[in-house]
């Protein structure tokens, strides 16, 4: 009965990250701008990966495979808030400018509030 | 089961692919492939179990890591134009203030052809 229940569990959670994981790819191609589609890669690399990871640990039960999976879900929560801060970084200095209003907006929105980038 | 996640991881970097080979800028693509790495971890967890073998959860356990180096190796030679050492970074002047702010491009950056990078050097 317990068993069943974590094998359900198990299922649920990896259905939920594939469903994740696919939205997350249709947002990284259809969303207009650079900005938006490090927010579509958000979804995979958290939602996506973590439901994932998990329903693969509960499946695997109490044993040294789940262990392994612990450690590569410990070391995707450390290193992809790292890397996406870096890459975000990097643009903003690069100059790459985040979408405000429209695809054709050229007014005054189009100005990042100002001081900003001088003072990281 | 098992099948339809390792179909649906495909599927995403197979978008992600998409976005990798036509993003306007740099950073799209830089995205898109640590993207793909990610979710060549899970490939790689999930192909383990789906084919009874989990010792492929080394091999990801590694890609895990490796990912991480790369991605970070590239925004700092982007950034810095070197892979040089901390001494030598910090044996430029101002090597954090030489770096320009946003440039007024008046054009939103989602449009194609976008890809300046503000005089830097390009990988």
């Amino acid at each position: 009965m317990i068993e069943s229940a974590v094998e359900i569990l198990a299922w649920v959670l990896l259905g939920a990250g594939a469903i994740f994981s696919v939205i997350g790819g249709i947002g990284m191609l259809r969303l207009p701008d650079f900005y938006t589609r490090m927010h579509a890669a958000g979804i995979t690399d958290t939602m996506g990966a973590w439901l994932i990871l998990a329903g693969l640990i509960c499946l695997a039960g109490l044993t040294l495979v789940s262990a392994k999976l612990a450690l590569i879900l410990f070391f995707l929560f450390m290193t992809g808030p790292t890397a996406t801060h870096a890459l975000i970084k990097t643009a903003w200095y690069a100059g790459v400018k985040p979408m405000l209003y429209g695809p054709t907006s050229t007014g005054p929105a189009d100005k990042p509030e100002g001081s900003s980038p001088s003072k990281p | 089961m098992l099948a339809f996640v390792t179909i649906a991881i495909l599927l995403t970097m197979a978008l992600a692919l998409i976005r990798a080979l036509r993003g306007p800028t740099v950073f799209d693509r830089i995205l898109a492939v640590s993207m793909i790495s990610t979710k060549t971890t899970l490939l790689i967890a999930v192909v383990g179990f789906l084919f009874g073998r989990p010792d492929f959860l080394d091999i990801a356990l590694l890609y895990a890591l490796i990912n991480f180096i790369g991605s970070i190796a590239v925004l700092k030679f982007y950034k810095y134009g070197s892979l040089g050492l901390a001494s030598h970074l910090e044996a430029v002047p101002g090597h954090l203030e030489a770096v320009p702010g946003p440039v007024n491009a008046p054009t939103a950056s989602g449009s194609p052809g976008a890809d300046k990078p503000a005089g830097k050097p390009t990988p």
